[in-house]
C-alpha cells in the first residue's frame, strides 16, 4: 500500500531541472514546459551523455528554459542563440548543442543566423516552440502571426503573410525537419530524439499555446481550447509538399516528419 | 600541435599578418569573422593558420554572428578572436555587452578606417575610441589597447588573450588601417618564450562549483561547457549560482564587481610608453598611427629648444588617469594629436582638471597629421 509522502511531491524529472528556481516564469496553460518535459524524456532515450549536452537559447518566454534545465545552459542575446551555438559546437565538436528558442527568436531578428545554419549544416539541433506570436514582450505580431491574426501590434488583424517554418528550414538545407503540436506529445517526443540523434542541422517546430496572449486575442481563451484546436485540426501528412504546410488562422496544422536527409555536415566532414 | 607550425625569427609582415601570428602565438584556435576592409587580411591568414595548428577558422553570415560564435567557441573551451572594422564593429556591440556580462574571455580586433557608416574603406581613422569605451549599453570597464606598428599588433594581441583571460572579459585591440596594411620587420621569439596566461579553472566540485563566485582579485573560476559542471550563464543580471536575481541588489553587487574588477587592477593592466616627461613644458599625448608622426614632431620642437616629452598610451582603456594628473601639475600643456574630431583628448581634459591646458590635433581621417601640424600645436602651447 502506498502512503501519500512529501516524495510523492518529486516529479521524476526533477533531477534535469534547477527546482531551486521553481516556480518558473510561464503562464498557466503556457506550452513551454510541456515542450520542456518533452525534450527531458527525449534526452534520456537519446542516450546522450548529459555532461555533454549543452542548451543555447536566446531571448523570449522559451528562452527561458536555459536557466530551468540541469545542462551546461546559455541564455544569450535575442536572436543569436545560433550563432553562438555553432561556436560552442566548433570549439568542442564532443558536444551535442541544442538550441531551445521561440520563433520570434529564431527566424525574425535570428532569420539569418537561421538559414545559415541550414545551409552550413552545422550540426545542432534546435527546437523551435512557434506560439505564433512575442510572448514575452507582451503579445505584438511575430513572424509567424498567421494573416488576419490578432496581437497588440495588429489590433484590426496581421497584414503580412508568416513564415512556413518547415519550408524555409527544408529549402534552406536542414537534413531533419519534423512539427508537431503540444497536443502529440509521444510522437513530438519521437521527433526530438531523432533530432537529437541527427548527424547535422536538425529542426523540430513545436506549435504550443500562449493563452495569455495569442489565445485570448483570437478566440482560443485557455490553453485547453487550445490543445482542443490543435487535436481536431492536426493532420499528419509527412510526404506534403512542404509549400503548403503554410498554418492559416485557426486553420488546419500539418504535422510529421518531412526531411530526414543525409548530407555531409560541420564539423563532421 | 605540430612540430614547427609556430612561426620564430625574423618577418617581414603586415600589420594584419602579424596580428594573426600574434593570435596563434597567444593559443588562439578559433576565428570567426566577416571580410570588411582593412581588417579581411587578419581573416585570411587565420583561415589558413588555424588548420595547421589544428584550430578552426568560420566565416559567419555577418559580425553579429561572428561575435556570438567567438562567445559560443569560448564557452566551448577555446582561445577564440574575430576581427573587423568600424561598421562590424557597430554590429558587435550588442555582443560586446553579452560577453562583459557573461564574462567570457576573448579578443575583437578593430582596424579603423574612415567614418562614420561606411565612410573611408580603405584609409585610416581612429573614430571608434570613445564606442570601444561606451559602445554596448550600460555601465562597464572595458581593455582596449592601441599598438602603433606591426611588431606592437603582434605583441600587444598575444598581451591581449592574456587579459582576457586574467580577467574574464572581451578584450579590444583598437588599430587602424594605417598599421594593418604597414609592412615592417616582426620579431617573433620561440614559442617556449612566451608567457601565456591560461584559463583559471574551478576547482571546487559540480556540486559545489558557484559559477559567478569571484577570487579576492574580484574575478571568478571558469568551468568550460562539457566539463560536467552543468551551469547555467545568462545575459540577464544574476547571482553568484549564474542564475537570473532580478533586483536592484542584485544589480549593485554585479555591476559593481565588474567593474571594479578593472578599477583595482588598472595599475597591472595600464601600459605606458613616456620619454622626456620629468623636465618637459608640453607633452605629447598620443596612440596608435599618430604617436609615430609625433615622434618627428617632438625631434624638431627639441632642435628648437622646446622642452617637450611624450606619453604614449599602449592600453586607451581603463585611461591612465592618475598619471594625466600627476603629469597635469608639472607642464603646461597636453598636445593630443588623434585621427578623429577629438575624443581621448576629453579624456586628457577632464583628467587636467584645469592645471595644464589641452590642444587638440584633429585630423578627420583619409591620411595621417603631417609632422608640422603637431609641431605647430607644440609651438602654440609653449606660447
Ligand atoms: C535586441 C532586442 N530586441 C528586442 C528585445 C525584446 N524582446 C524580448 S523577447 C522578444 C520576442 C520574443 O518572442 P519569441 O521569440 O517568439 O518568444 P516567446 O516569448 O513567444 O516564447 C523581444 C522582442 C530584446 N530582448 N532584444
Ligand atoms: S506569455 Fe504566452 S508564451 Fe509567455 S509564458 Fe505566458 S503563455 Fe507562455
Amino acid at each position: 500500500m502506498s502512503k501519500v509522502t512529501g516524495d510523492n511531491e518529486k516529479h521524476p524529472l526533477d533531477a534535469y531541472l534547477r527546482t531551486e528556481r521553481l516556480p518558473h516564469i510561464w503562464c498557466p496553460g503556457c506550452g513551454c514546459g510541456l515542450v520542456l518535459s518533452c525534450f527531458i524524456r527525449s534526452l534520456l532515450k537519446s542516450g546522450l551523455n548529459l555532461d555533454k549536452v549543452a542548451v543555447v537559447s536566446g531571448i523570449g518566454c522559451t528562452g527561458r528554459v536555459a536557466g530551468y534545465i540541469r545542462l551546461d545552459s546559455f541564455h544569450t542575446t535575442h536572436g543569436r542563440a545560433i550563432p553562438f551555438a555553432t561556436g560552442l559546437k566548433l570549439a568542442n565538436p564532443e558536444l551535442k548543442v541544442v538550441v531551445f528558442s521561440g520563433d520570434g527568436d529564431l527566424v525574425a531578428i535570428g532569420g539569418n543566423h537561421f538559414i545559415h545554419a541550414a545551409r552550413r549544416n552545422i550540426d545542432i539541433t534546435v527546437l523551435c516552440v512557434n506560439n505564433f506570436i512575442y510572448g514575452m514582450t507582451g503579445g505584438q505580431l511575430g513572424p509567424t502571426t498567421p494573416l488576419t491574426a490578432r496581437s497588440t501590434t495588429t489590433r484590426m488583424g496581421s497584414i503580412e503573410e508568416p513564415f512556413n517554418i518547415p519550408y524555409l528550414a527544408a529549402a534552406s538545407g536542414a537534413t531533419y525537419v519534423a512539427r508537431w503540436t503540444t497536443a502529440q506529445v509521444r510522437r513530438l517526443e519521437k521527433a526530438i530524439t531523432e533530432a537529437l540523434l541527427k548527424k547535422g542541422f536538425s529542426l523540430v517546430e513545436v506549435i504550443s499555446p500562449c493563452p495569455t496572449y495569442y489565445g485570448r486575442m483570437n478566440k482560443q481563451a485557455s490553453g485547453l481550447d487550445t490543445m482542443k484546436y490543435y487535436r481536431s485540426n492536426s493532420v499528419i501528412k509527412p510526404d506534403i509538399d512542404l509549400k503548403y504546410a503554410d498554418i492559416k488562422l485557426n486553420g488546419q496544422i500539418v504535422v510529421g516528419k518531412f526531411v530526414d536527409i543525409e548530407r555531409p555536415s560541420i564539423p563532421n566532414l | 600541435m605540430p612540430e614547427g607550425k609556430y612561426l620564430a625569427g625574423e618577418f617581414f609582415m603586415s600589420g594584419d599578418e602579424a596580428c594573426a601570428e600574434g593570435a596563434i602565438s597567444a593559443g588562439c584556435r578559433f576565428f570567426a569573422g566577416y571580410p570588411i576592409t582593412p581588417a579581411t587580411e587578419i581573416a585570411e591568414r587565420m583561415s589558413q593558420r588555424l588548420p595547421e595548428v589544428g584550430g578552426i577558422h568560420i566565416q559567419m553570415e555577418d559580425e553579429l554572428a561572428s561575435l556570438a560564435a567567438v562567445l559560443g567557441a569560448s564557452w566551448g573551451g577555446v582561445k577564440a578572436m574575430t576581427a573587423t572594422s568600424g561598421p562590424g564593429f557597430s554590429l558587435m556591440m550588442e555582443n560586446i555587452g553579452l560577453g562583459l556580462m557573461t564574462e567570457t574571455p576573448c579578443v575583437v580586433v578593430n582596424m579603423q578606417r574612415g567614418d562614420p557608416s561606411t565612410g573611408l574603406p580603405t584609409l585610416t581613422g581612429q573614430g571608434d575610441m570613445m564606442q570601444a569605451r561606451w559602445g554596448s549599453h550600460g555601465s562597464y570597464r572595458i581593455i582596449a589597447l592601441a599598438p602603433n606598428s606591426p611588431q606592437e599588433l603582434y605583441d600587444l594581441t598575444i598581451r591581449a588573450f592574456n587579459l582576457s583571460e586574467k580577467y574574464r572579459l572581451p578584450v579590444l585591440i583598437m588599430s587602424e588601417s594605417a598599421t594593418a596594411h604597414m609592412y615592417e620587420k616582426v620579431v617573433i621569439p620561440p614559442v617556449s618564450e612566451i608567457e601565456i596566461t591560461p584559463r583559471r579553472k574551478p576547482t571546487a566540485s559540480p556540486e559545489e562549483y558557484l559559477p559567478y563566485k569571484p577570487d579576492s582579485d574580484l574575478v571568478p573560476p571558469m568551468a568550460n561547457a562539457g566539463d560536467g559542471y552543468r551551469f547555467h550563464t545568462t545575459g540577464l543580471t544574476h547571482d553568484e549560482r549564474g542564475y537570473p536575481a532580478m533586483s536592484a541588489e542584485a544589480q549593485d553587487k554585479l555591476i559593481r564587481r565588474l567593474v571594479e574588477k578593472i578599477e583595482k587592477n588598472r595599475d597591472k593592466i595600464i601600459e605606458l610608453d613616456e620619454d622626456g616627461i620629468d623636465d618637459a613644458e608640453v607633452v605629447v599625448c598620443a596612440y596608435g598611427i599618430p604617436s609615430r608622426v609625433s615622434f618627428r614632431a617632438i625631434e624638431r620642437a627639441r632642435e628648437e629648444g622646446i622642452k617637450v616629452g611624450m606619453l604614449r598610451l599602449i592600453t586607451v582603456w581603463p585611461f591612465p588617469e592618475d598619471r594625466i594628473r600627476q603629469i597635469a601639475g608639472q607642464v603646461k600643456a597636453f598636445v593630443m594629436p588623434e585621427i578623429n574630431y577629438g575624443q581621448v583628448v576629453l579624456e586628457v581634459e577632464r583628467c587636467t582638471g584645469g592645471m595644464a591646458k589641452t590642444i587638440p590635433v584633429p585630423h578627420m581621417g583619409g591620411g595621417v597629421h603631417t609632422p608640422e601640424l603637431i609641431l605647430d600645436a607644440i609651438r602654440q602651447a609653449v606660447r
